[in-house]
Parts: C-alpha cells; sequence; structure tokens
C-alpha cells in the first residue's frame, strides 16, 4: 500500500492504495466520484477522461500513485460556483448527447481541445475526439457543441476548469 | 391567469435528462454501493465447445477477499428453490417458461450438460418467444454444467469483498476441458456430419419457419427476368459505452429482492426471472437506473442477472457485478449473422412479380429471450416498399459454437431492407432502368389507410414517392451524376459514387394479438398514468424505459399540451417496477407509437373527469365546458373559469366533488395498438471510392425521413444521426471475427472497428409528415430508423463508384482492403492474400493497400463495363 495524496476538483484527499490501483477507479471507488466513467478499462473509449495539471487524460490508463502530488479535474470540478462551464451548456444545447455515459469523458476532451487549437476546423475536432467513442450521437451535434463554445468565445480558447 | 401556454408538442424543447448527464451526477448501476456488498467476477470458458472434465476452487477460495467460489454444479438447486410460489409459472402469464418450453418437443432429456450426475428433468432457458412449436430449445445454465457452448460460456463465480479481489482469484480456479469439435460457419452447421452444438437436441437446426403468399411458382415461371442474389449479414456487437452491470440486494422484510440492471426492459426482466429463479413475482422488484444506451443488447435477461440473485439469496448480502468490456464483446447478445438468398422475378419493364427469401440465421450457442424471433422481425419486411403478387420467405435458425444472437437496433429489418435495397439495384442493372426509376415503378400508390402487403401484413400509411421525390432534389442528383460521368471520363482515380435506399420498417410492436401469434411470450401493450398532485403539478408514470432516447422530455411534452401545464409543471417516472409496475419496456421503436400515445391518452382522461369537476365547480352543465389552454369556460361566458391546477386542487381536498365522484385526478391507460407504425423514408448516400487504395469517404449523406408527426425534432434528428452511424458502420467498419476454433478474434475496442468522429459523415435530413392511422398522435417512430435506411445506401453507393468495372456487390464492412481486392479480381489482377481482413480504420489501410501492389495506381476506371462480373 502507498500513501498518495492529490488534488481533485479543488479538494485535497489522502489515501492509502495499492499500486497497481487505476487513477479511474480510485476516484470513483476511494472518492466516489460517479461521473468519471469507465467504459473499457484499456484506454480505447475515453469515457473516463479527466485532466491531470490541466491535460486530458484517460483516467484508465494512469495509476492513482502516478497522479500523487498531481491535480485532477473531472467533469463536476468544471462547473464555477454551480454554474455551468460553457462546454456543459453547448453539450446541452446542441443535443450532443443522449444516454450520456460518453459525456463527461467528451466534455474533458473538447474543452482540452480548445484549450490546444482554439480555433480548430470541423476536421481537427473530429480528429482531436477521435480518442472519444460515443455509440449515440453519430457526432454530428458533439462537432457542433463544440463549434458553438469557438463562436461563443469568438475564438479565445475556454479556461480548462 | 387564464393566458394559454404555448403548445410543446413539434418544439425542440431541451432535453431535460440533460443536467445529470452533463454535470457527472447521473446514477449508473456501477455508481450504486450498498452496505455489505460483495463483488462477483466470472470465470469464463476460453473453449467454444469443450467437456469440463474437472474443475478445483479449493485454492481460488483461500484467497486474501475470496468470500466463496460457486461453480455450476455447486448452484444447481439453487434456482428454482420456490416455483410453487411463481405465478408466472402457476397462470401460464406472459413468459412462462417452464411450461411453454416443455410443451413442444423440446424438453431435455439429461444428456451431456448436466455432468452426468443430478437427473434434471426441466429445460432451463432464457427463450421468451417459441416461433414454431418443435422449436429445439437447448438447456441454458448461468454456470455450465458438464460443458460449455461457446466461448465466454460461464464456468464459475468468485464472490470477494472488492472487485481487484475477486478478479485476482479467478486465476487460482483450476479447470480441465477436452476440447470437442465446433462449428462456426452456418452453411457447415446445417450440412450432413456437422459437429453438434447440442448432441441431445440432434441437429443444428433449431426451426424453420415459413410465409407465402400468392403463387410463387406462377410468378417466377412466367417472369421475363429473375435476378438472384446473395448476401451475408455478418455479425455485430452492440457496444452500449456503458456495460452491463447488476446490484442484487435482498430485502430482508418482505423476504425478496430489489435487482438494479443496466437493462431496458426491467418489466420484461421480472418476469424472467422471477420464473427462473422462483422468486414469487410480487416479491421481486426490478430498477433500471439511468442507463447508458442499449440498442438491444440490453433486451434480454440474462445469465448474470440469475447468478446475482441467486447469490444474493444464497449468502444474504448484496452482490454487485459490472461487466467487463471484454465480458460485453464474449458474452452480451451480438446482433446479425446471416446468410441471405434472396431472388425476384420481374416482367420487362422492371416490376416486380414475386419474390423468394431464404435465409439461415445464425442463433449462437444458446436461445436468448428473443433470439429465434428476431429474423421474423424482417421476414414481413424482405418486400419493403414494393408491392407485388407473390412472396415466399423462409427462415432456418442455426445453432453455432458462438455467443448467442439478439436483436440489435433494427432487430431483423435491416437485414431485410438491406436485401431487397440491394437487389433493387440488381433489378435496376439487369433492366438498365436507374435506380430510382426502378424503385419508383415498384412503389405504393400513397396510401393513408392501412393497406395489404405481399407478406400479408397490413402497412399503415405511406407515401414513397414524396420522399423520394425530395431527397433526390436534396441530393441534387442530377448534378451528381453529371459529376460521375465527368469523373469517369476523364479517369479520376476518385469515383463518385450515388447510393440509394428507399426503407420502410415496422415498429410500434405491438398489438398483443399478433405477437401471440408469432409465438412471441409477453404483451405489446403500453402503460401510462397521469396524476395531478395537489398542487396542480403533475407526474406521469410510464412503463417505457428510456436509455438515452429523451421519453422524460417528450413524454412531458405530450402531457404538458393535453393538459394544457407548462412542460416544466410535468416530471416523468420511469425504470422501476416498484414505481410503475406494469409496462413491456423500451425496444423496436415502440416508445413513442406505443407509450407515449397511453401518455396522451391517460392525460386525455385526466381532462375528462377534470371536465366534470370544472363544471360542477363553474355550477354549469358537463356540455357547456371547453377546454383550451390549460383552463375550463363556459361556452359563451369566457370569465366563468376554472384551470386544470386549481381543479386538480379541488380534487384532491375532494369537499366539494360531484356527487359519488372518487377523489384526486389520476387516470391510468393502457394502450394496446390495433396495427404496427411503419415509418419510411429515402436515403441518398453519396460516396468518393479512392480506385487506388480502396479507401471509401462518405462525402454526404442526404436523408428524407418520415416518421409521421414530430414531438420533439431535436430529440428526432439526434435519433437518425445515431442510427444512420450504427448503419454506417455495418456498412463500412465493424464485423465479429471468429477464426475456426470458435475464438472472437475481434474482442476488444482495438480490434473491432466502432467509428470515432473522423470516419462519420455530417448528415442533411428533412422530413415529410404522413400520419399513421395506428394511433391517436399519428406517430410512428424512430429509434431505428436510420440503422434500417443507411447500409444498403453506403453498400449501393460504393457498388455504384465501381459499376464501370463490372464490380456488381462488395459484401460488408466495405474495408479498404476489400473494395481494393474488388478492383483487382475486376482487371483479373492477383490480389494476394491476407489472413483476416481487419483494415478497417482509414488510415491504417490505406497505408497497408497502397504498398501491397504497387501497379494498383495504374488502374483505369474507364475499363470494363458490363461483362466481367466476379
Ligand atoms: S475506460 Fe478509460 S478509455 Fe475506456
Ligand atoms: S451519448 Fe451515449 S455513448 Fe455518447
Amino acid at each position: 500500500m502507498r500513501r498518495i495524496q492529490m488534488t481533485v476538483d479543488g479538494r485535497a484527499h489522502v489515501a492509502e492504495v495499492e499500486p497497481r490501483l487505476l487513477l479511474l477507479h480510485h476516484l470513483r471507488e476511494n472518492l466516489g466520484i460517479g461521473g468519471v466513467h469507465a467504459g473499457c478499462n484499456t484506454t480505447s473509449c475515453g469515457a473516463c477522461t479527466v485532466h491531470l495539471d490541466g491535460e486530458s487524460v484517460k483516467s484508465c490508463t494512469v495509476l492513482a500513485v502516478q497522479a500523487d502530488g498531481h491535480e485532477v479535474t473531472t467533469v463536476r470540478g468544471i462547473m464555477d460556483n454551480g454554474l455551468w462551464h460553457p462546454m456543459q451548456q453547448a453539450f446541452h444545447e446542441a443535443h450532443g448527447l443522449q444516454c450520456g455515459y460518453c459525456t463527461p469523458g467528451m466534455i474533458m476532451a473538447s474543452i482540452s481541445l480548445l484549450k490546444e487549437k482554439p480555433n480548430a476546423t470541423e476536421q481537427e475536432i473530429r480528429e482531436g475526439l477521435e480518442g472519444n467513442l460515443c455509440r449515440c450521437t453519430g457526432y454530428e451535434n458533439i462537432v457542433k457543441a463544440v463549434q458553438l463554445v469557438q463562436q461563443h468565445s469568438n475564438g479565445q480558447a475556454q479556461p480548462a476548469s | 391567469m387564464t393566458e394559454a401556454p404555448e403548445k410543446f408538442v413539434g418544439g425542440g424543447v431541451p432535453r431535460k435528462e440533460d443536467p445529470a448527464l452533463v454535470t457527472g451526477r447521473a446514477n449508473w448501476t456501477d455508481n450504486i454501493k450498498l452496505p455489505g456488498m460483495l463483488h462477483a467476477t466470472l470465470l469464463r470458458s476460453p473453449y467454444a465447445h469443450a467437456r469440463i472434465t474437472s474443475i478445483d476452487t479449493s485454492v481460488a477460495k483461500e484467497q486474501p477477499g475470496v468470500v466463496a467460489v460457486f461453480t455450476g454444479d455447486d448452484l444447481a438447486e439453487e434456482y428454482d428453490k420456490n416455483p410453487q410460489a411463481n405465478p408466472a409459472a402457476v397462470t401460464g402469464y406472459d413468459l412462462s417458461l417452464e411450461e411453454r418450453s416443455n410443451g413442444g418437443a423440446s424438453v431435455t432429456e439429461t444428456g451431456d450438460n448436466t455432468g452426468g450426475e443430478t437427473v434434471d428433468e426441466k429445460t432451463r432457458t432464457f427463450v421468451a418467444w417459441i416461433v414454431t412449436e418443435d422449436l429445439k430449445v437447448p438447456n441454458h445454465w448461468p454456470i455450465a454444467r458438464g460443458e460449455v457452448n461457446f466461448a465466454g460460456d460461464i464456468v464459475a463465480v468468485v464472490v470477494a469483498t472488492d472487485r481487484y479481489k475477486a478478479q485476482d482469484a479467478l486465476e487460482f480456479i483450476d479447470v480441465e476441458y477436452e476440447p470437442m469439435d465446433v462449428v462456426t460457419d452456418l452453411e457447415e452447421a446445417v450440412a450432413s456430419g456437422s459437429p453438434l452444438v447440442h448432441e441431445n437436441l440432434g441437429s443444428n437446426e433449431a426451426y424453420t419457419w415459413n410465409l407465402d403468399t400468392g403463387d410463387i411458382e406462377d410468378a417466377f415461371s412466367n417472369a421475363a427476368l429473375t435476378v438472384k442474389e446473395r448476401y451475408i449479414q455478418q455479425r455485430l456487437i452492440p457496444n452500449a459505452i456503458e456495460t452491463r452491470g447488476i446490484v442484487a440486494n435482498p430485502d430482508p422484510i418482505n423476504g425478496g429482492y430489489t435487482l438494479y440492471s443496466s437493462t431496458q426492459v426491467p418489466h420484461i426482466l421480472k418476469a424472467v426471472l422471477s420464473a427462473y429463479c422462483g422468486i414469487p413475482e410480487q416479491r421481486l422488484r426490478i430498477v433500471a437506473p439511468d442507463v447508458g444506451g442499449g440498442f438491444g443488447s440490453k433486451l434480454n435477461a440474462y445469465s448474470e442477472e440469475v447468478i446475482g440473485l441467486v447469490l444474493a439469496r444464497k449468502l444474504g448480502v448484496p452482490i454487485k457485478w459490472i461487466e467487463d468490456r471484454s465480458e460485453n464483446y464474449l458474452a452480451t447478445i451480438h446482433g446479425r449473422g446471416q446468410v441471405q438468398d434472396i431472388e425476384v422475378a420481374a416482367d420487362s419493364e422492371g416490376r416486380i412479380q414475386g419474390m423468394r427469401v431464404k435465409l439461415l440465421a445464425d442463433m449462437g450457442a444458446y436461445l436468448q429471450v428473443n433470439t429465434p424471433g428476431i429474423p421474423l422481425l424482417g421476414a414481413f419486411m424482405y418486400p419493403g416498399v414494393y408491392t407485388f403478387p407473390a412472396y415466399s420467405f423462409e427462415c432456418t435458425g442455426v445453432f453455432t459454437n458462438k455467443t448467442p444472437t439478439d436483436a440489435y437496433r433494427g432487430a431483423g429489418r435491416p437485414e431485410a431492407a438491406f436485401a431487397i435495397e440491394r437487389i433493387m439495384d440488381a433489378l435496376a442493372r439487369e433492366t438498365g432502368l436507374d435506380p430510382a426509376e426502378v424503385r419508383r415503378r415498384n412503389f405504393y400508390e400513397p396510401f393513408d389507410e392501412p393497406t395489404t402487403t405481399p407478406a400479408g401484413i397490413q402497412y399503415d400509411s405511406g407515401n414513397y414517392q414524396m420522399t423520394l421525390d425530395r431527397v433526390l432534389e436534396l441530393a441534387d442528383y442530377e448534378g451528381l451524376r453529371a459529376e460521375q460521368q465527368r469523373r469517369r471520363e476523364s479517369g479520376d482515380p476518385v469515383q463518385l459514387g450515388i447510393g440509394f435506399s428507399t426503407y420502410t420498417e415496422i415498429c410500434g410492436l405491438a398489438p398483443s394479438q399478433v405477437l401471440a401469434a408469432l409465438g412471441a411470450g409477453g404483451a405489446g401493450w403500453e402503460m401510462a398514468k397521469v396524476q395531478m398532485l395537489a398542487s396542480g403539478k403533475v407526474e406521469v408514470i410510464t412503463g417505457t424505459t428510456p436509455h438515452g432516447q429523451g421519453h422524460v422530455t417528450s413524454w412531458s411534452q405530450i402531457a404538458a399540451d393535453a393538459l394544457g401545464v407548462d412542460v416544466d409543471d410535468v416530471e416523468v417516472l420511469h425504470g422501476d417496477t416498484a414505481i410503475a409496475p406494469y409496462g413491456r419496456d423500451t425496444y423496436g421503436s415502440r416508445s413513442l407509437p406505443v407509450g407515449g400515445v397511453a401518455v396522451h391518452l391517460a392525460a386525455q382522461k385526466v381532462v375528462d373527469k377534470a371536465k366534470k369537476i370544472a363544471a360542477h365547480m363553474l355550477e354549469a352543465a358537463e356540455g357547456d365546458i371547453e377546454f383550451e389552454g390549460g383552463t375550463f369556460s363556459v361556452v359563451g361566458s369566457p370569465d366563468q373559469n376554472v384551470t386544470m391546477q386549481r381543479v386538480a386542487g379541488a380534487a384532491y381536498l375532494a369537499d366539494n366533488l360531484p356527487e359519488g365522484m372518487e377523489p384526486v385526478l389520476s387516470e391510468e391507460y393502457f394502450f394496446d395498438p390495433p396495427n404496427f407504425t411503419f415509418p419510411f423514408g429515402a436515403h441518398i448516400c453519396v460516396t468518393e471510392v479512392d480506385t487506388e487504395t480502396g479507401f471509401v469517404k462518405i462525402r454526404d449523406y442526404f436523408g428524407v425521413d418520415d416518421c409521421g408527426p414530430v414531438i420533439n425534432p431535436t430529440i428526432v434528428d439526434g435519433q437518425l444521426h445515431g442510427g444512420i452511424a450504427q448503419g454506417v458502420a455495418q456498412a463500412l467498419y465493424e464485423e465479429a471475427v471468429y477464426d475456426e476454433d470458435g475464438n472472437l478474434t475481434t474482442g476488444s475496442m482495438v480490434d473491432y472497428l466502432i467509428p470515432g468522429a473522423p470516419e462519420l459523415p455530417n448528415y442533411t435530413l428533412e422530413r415529410t409528415v404522413t400520419p399513421s392511422p395506428s394511433n391517436a398522435l399519428g406517430v410512428k417512430g424512430v429509434g431505428e430508423a436510420g440503422t434500417i435506411g443507411a447500409p444498403p445506401a453506403v453498400i449501393n453507393s460504393i457498388v455504384d463508384a465501381l459499376s464501370p468495372y463490372g464490380i456488381t456487390h462488395i459484401d460488408m464492412p466495405a474495408s479498404p482492403w476489400k473494395v481494393w481486392q474488388a478492383i483487382q479480381d475486376s482487371q483479373g489482377r492477383d490480389p494476394g492474400t491476407r489472413d483476416a481482413d481487419r483494415s478497417g480504420r482509414p488510415s491504417q489501410a490505406t497505408d497497408s493497400a497502397t504498398s501491397m501492389d504497387p501497379e494498383a495506381g495504374s488502374t483505369n476506371p474507364d475499363a470494363p463495363t458490363g461483362g466481367d462480373r466476379t
């Protein structure tokens, strides 16, 4: 067992964990963050995407001990005083979700995408989200959601968290 | 106060479901934690067919955190602890498995499935759709006994204090297998001398089902021309992004159980599990929490659900099982898996005179709830939007040593639409007619009341010309053909393809009597209850179980309009058999045309009763009261009025009601539809096919769909997007591949190509509106339209692009490798061989294809037309 400390959605957490524990499971099982979803546990679907120090990562690809001393942001941590992040608002407005299971990961990946490439073209948005699978929407409305945020921010990047 | 509220039906009301979902606060099954809960993991067979000669669980039992380990034999006595108390078995209601499966010729002698120890005369099965009297029903133990029949069959279960420990312990179970002969190919399975999946059944043929209308021999012998084709419907893996999962919780107070399950069908699940596990129905509660997609894969009752309940009963604590993605590939049902032989006879003008269809349908190793019935949903739909005098259909269900099949989005209808829409293009080729023209010649005249089809059912309403005309305009068909011609003439290595699909589908499942006639276990009605609370707010209870379809929003719109209240004043409750004891669940694009209509009708009942109370309150005759915009008023004196909310309050307080009236405004409606609904549409897929690499790009996708009046256009468009995406996925990317030993070689998201955002196009969609006479709202359903319409449009498009090569067919998925190979074949070149065709992702495939044959680039697209067919 190893003792680790990390800040998750602005709160510090200390825990004793097995070295093999995935960050995904640490967030879900130990910290009770049900908004980080497991779809494959093998880095394929993107449902588990969170930000690690502001960069998007698949939390099933990171061990909890690797996140020791780092800052993790989940979809629950991107709201500002209870107000939705523009990307959350845009997914709602553009009907970028149906069952919603891919959605938290998709939102986190999209925020990161625009941080890196605020003026991403449609093709770049599609390619930027390649690691996140959605079985419901056919992606068109997800792409539209990202474009909505681009329009609202006049090409400026959204804050990552 | 009397200001009329807006109408909500037809508007793109933003989804009420979204706030919890976008903020990560949904309640998924895997989020449920109960005190004392233990975790189960399952050991699965690595063999597709083998005898289990021994299992040693002793070391596994010693592992840290392990509470128990059970084999199939260990649990054999646990399934029907209390069968006499089970009302399903007693009344023959619904899915009375015992009676039905033992009623036919399917009684299994104990044979080789029981390990030779226990003599057991009951066939354990999940199947509820007994398609023929002599359906062969294999014994289906939740945990295999004696023999495993597909790679993924459960062999043992570990229960431990956490999931990691339970997973670790699986490694310590020692199983010895004696491999048996495996059969995976459908034609091989029905050939004589084939290995048998279930030896005691004596054959791999589960059933043969026929449908014949008109004089088929006459149609073929007098035909000017006939066209015969064979199509392969590859197996598909549904891949809901949330895998399955359960939490089974014993209730010490009533001795019953609550099962939380990521299911589409809590009510069907309740009936099946009650019968299977001998839990009296009134003591079994099923809760479908938020469910992360289903697509038919959660329209079932699974071994894991039985195991969870039985363990909760045996151990007296909550049991959780969450499916791994790798298990999801192996053990959740697959879809499609058919060999289709289809033949049409036509006159010299291209008018169809008759059609013959012969199917082999892959059942997999066992029968799940609807497995044998899926091809029957297609049986009625092969004639499509075309009318002709004679039709003959035959389907044989075939056991193989593979994962069981069942409903995957479209379930039988995409297969039918693909076959008819592909052969219409073949007919166009044979007659020299334009594909749009040959379709038009065979359409029904527009109709708005039930019209008998070649398959002997009645389409509700249709106007196929209208959708075709509109999509031709939308796509600029003439412009596309001109561009295609230019590219052909200039020898452009990238050729343009234009593919049609004018589909119809059968939705709104279903009239209960029809279901019964087809042997389907269970009724087809749907229930809605509309209750007005003391405050005038509204609760709608529905028997449908949404998992992405947005019923909470759409049902709120329907109820709000009927009651004249704000959409935000309505809450929709679903997915819990304690809240909605009656329901027939969500599948087959039935929810709106059956369940949504029930909401409307229940709300009408509320209005009818409220009107009597309003008349009493306004001291007027009921006949003088009109209801408009949420307000009851006296005809001719609009100042005398009372709102729906005030009536609701008065009904609740019950101090001034008409003589003898029951208090409260709360009404239930059970809607059993008189007929199915038949949405339809016309799609055009425009592809660019790179003849040097075989890479197919969907440049545009046009769809004009008609699902009757639309409740929420945003949601309907979303359903079409997702449906078309899954149809494109079948056409271009996805296939469950088995090797000859029965190993699933596409058993992960890396090997099975679910398209991502870069692989899919944008969709250009429009609608026409042809109301259905089958229900009060005229609605038809839309959940599967795209999945049904898209595959033939895509393949027709690719074949159209390559027609100058004499290419007349490409099997799905049309990967770059397959397309490139077809081009090479057409040129008489030897394309070489490759072990497995897994070249779906464009980037990888483009590279590998070009490097394979440097000469490929010299292909002349103007080369042979006609003749050179392969
Ligand atoms: S769960 Fe991490 S990528 Fe699928
Ligand atoms: S919304 Fe269901 S998987 Fe994306």
